[in-house]
């Protein structure tokens, strides 16, 4: 589990993140939402002690990342791909690292097995392609078998195999009991991938919850309902649902699809289609972050 | 204490799984025998075949090996390879004492093989001159140069947590002792008595090397401290460089 709670980041006169709080549970994929620069990676560098907050606080399984003993036992976080030295090989840089922690040799030659790089693990990073600085980078997070995972961006540069790799590994290691947090910026990767979400604009919290509650909260598209005896169900909706009307097709808003159902049921109008109109992540997402930056430049003038 | 055993492995790991290292040694070792070779084979009675004269060529080394501790430090800023180190050692100080104990073992043994192997080869290049270490002196002179390595390596890896930045580390080192340090003498009056103080020429003064090149043909005015004390004090200078780099590493956000 990660706890944030009234974490704030200042450079100079810039708020980076301002009073976060959220909570990202064990056995879950937390999606970390917000445009570029709404400050994500600093975040991320909070939760792992690189960065000092200025106030609040932020727990890793209940203590600051700071007082954790061999913390890659505990937190596997890939924050940027390409930290790693272009002349030492995808062996050593894991070699190293496990080190560090007194994490087994043989553990190493385990993560390069699982993230398929066992081939080319004699060959200096700087030769690897960005998607295999990924999997690099994913490699190490695994090596102290933590329950608690990071990743910033991690299907940047992948191509789609890889990127539906990724997302079977995120959810196997969720399966698993393990907190898994990660960013990213591509909107449908994270609908397949996330159960949770937080959203945040401008370093301030803007949604945090499911991603279905997300999906369903911004979402005021109601319900369309097509039947072909329009007179009962006009009758039936009157004063109960405001809706709009053409050639026997209605869109509903104010009531859900099962009292939509109840009343035509109880009016006798047979329906053809009763669906609720479900906006995309997409939608979602851009209507809140759009509120958010409204608010901010609002305020700044 | 298996913590700190953890952490010299790894540090071990990263210096020696790079190529730069081993080619900075290679040159380290190399370019002070071969120019002392040339000395010794060469020079007329300019420079008289002493002891202490075996070690004339040992600031080429001591300065490549200044280069090596920058790369191994620095770099690791460059490449973000030091933030995956903060990661796995967030109290950050115990990880920088590994790595100045990994690059400053790696620098006594190379002063060693320096000061040795320089004043091995001169008594084959000069077979006729007494280079036979009587005096505690001399003894100084050659295995010195052990201590005068391994306080380069610490004052090395301390610039490079300093300034972060491999270009920099390496341009403000070799312009100071490539240039900086000889040039002080220049300065009329006081440059001589400047010159006394400069860490590099504390050094040599420690294992006496040109000692007798210096005062004669520099006329510098008579030593302010004797080869202890000057020890001490470019020992003072390096560890300080390491103890505000580490100071500064540990506070700053990386």
């Amino acid at each position: 589990m990660i706890e944030a709670n009234a974490l704030t980041k200042r450079y100079g006169a810039t708020t980076a993140v301002n009073e976060l709080t959220f909570t990202a549970r064990s056995g879950r994929v937390t999606g970390f939402l917000g445009p570029n620069g709404a400050g994500k990676s600093t975040t991320m560098r909070l939760v792992l002690g690189l960065d000092t907050p200025d106030a609040g606080t932020v727990l890793v399984d209940g203590v600051p990342y700071r007082q954790l003993k061999d913390p890659l036992r505990t937190v596997g976080a890939m924050l940027d791909a390409t930290w790693r030295h272009p002349g030492r090989s995808g062996r050593d840089h894991l070699r190293w690292l496990a080190a560090t922690n007194g994490i087994p040799e043989k553990r190493v030659d385990e993560v390069l097995a699982l993230v398929g790089l066992t081939s080319a693990e004699g060959r200096r990073a700087g030769q690897y392609s960005l998607g295999m600085l990924q999997r690099l980078g994913i490699a190490a997070t695994l090596l102290g078998d933590p329950r608690v995972l990071l990743f910033d961006e991690p299907v940047n540069g992948l191509d789609p195999e890889g990127m539906a790799w990724i997302r079977q590994l995120l959810h196997a290691l969720a399966a698993e009991g393990r907190t898994v947090f990660v960013s990213s910026h591509l909107l449908p990767e994270m609908a397949q991938t996330a159960q949770d979400l937080v959203v945040i604009g401008r370093g301030r919290l803007i949604y945090q919850g499911t991603m279905d509650d997300f999906v369903a909260r911004t979402s005021q598209h109601g319900v369309r309902v097509r039947t072909p005896h329009a007179d009962e169900l006009r009758a039936a909706l009157t004063g109960q649902a405001e809706f709009t009307e053409s050639d026997g097709t209605f869109v509903v808003s104010g009531l859900d699809s099962d009292r939509i159902g109840r009343l035509a049921f109880d009016a006798g109008a047979t329906l053809h289609e009763l669906s609720p109109i479900t906006g995309s992540l997409e939608q979602a997402y851009l209507d809140l972050t759009r509120e958010a930056t409204e608010f901010t430049a609002g305020a700044g003038r | 204490m298996t913590t700190t055993a953890n952490l010299l492995r790894a540090e071990r790991i990263k210096l020696f799984s790079t190529r730069a290292p081993w080619w900075c040694l290679a040159l380290a070792f190399a370019a002070p025998l071969g120019f002392t070779a040339l000395f010794f084979a060469l020079a007329g009675p300019e420079i008289p075949p002493t002891v202490g004269n075996t070690q004339l060529a040992s600031g080429n080394g001591r300065t490549v090996l200044v280069v090596l501790a920058i790369l191994a430090t620095a770099s690791e800023f460059n490449w973000g390879t030091m933030r995956l180190t903060f990661q796995a050692v967030p109290s950050r100080v115990p990880a920088l004492l590994a790595k100045v104990t990994v690059v400053g073992a790696v620098g006594a043994g190379l002063g060693l093989l320096v000061g040795f192997g320089s004043w091995g080869l001169a008594t084959v290049v000069a077979p006729d001159a007494d280079l036979a270490l009587h005096s505690g002196a001399e003894w100084r002179s050659v295995l010195g140069q052990s201590l005068v390595f391994l306080l380069a390596a610490v004052a090395g890896v301390g610039v490079a947590l300093l300034l972060r930045s491999v270009a920099f580390a390496l341009t403000v080192v070799l312009v100071w002792t490539q240039v900086l340090e000889g040039v002080v003498i220049f300065i009329p009056g006081a440059g001589k008595h400047i010159y006394q103080w400069m860490p590099f020429h504390a050094a040599d003064q420690f294992v006496g090397a040109g000692g007798g090149l210096g005062t004669g043909a520099l006329q510098l005015p008579a030593a302010p401290l004797g080869p202890w004390g000057y020890l001490g004090y470019f020992a003072a200078i390096c560890v300080a460089l390491f103890v505000a780099g580490v100071i500064t590493t540990a506070r700053r956000d990386a």
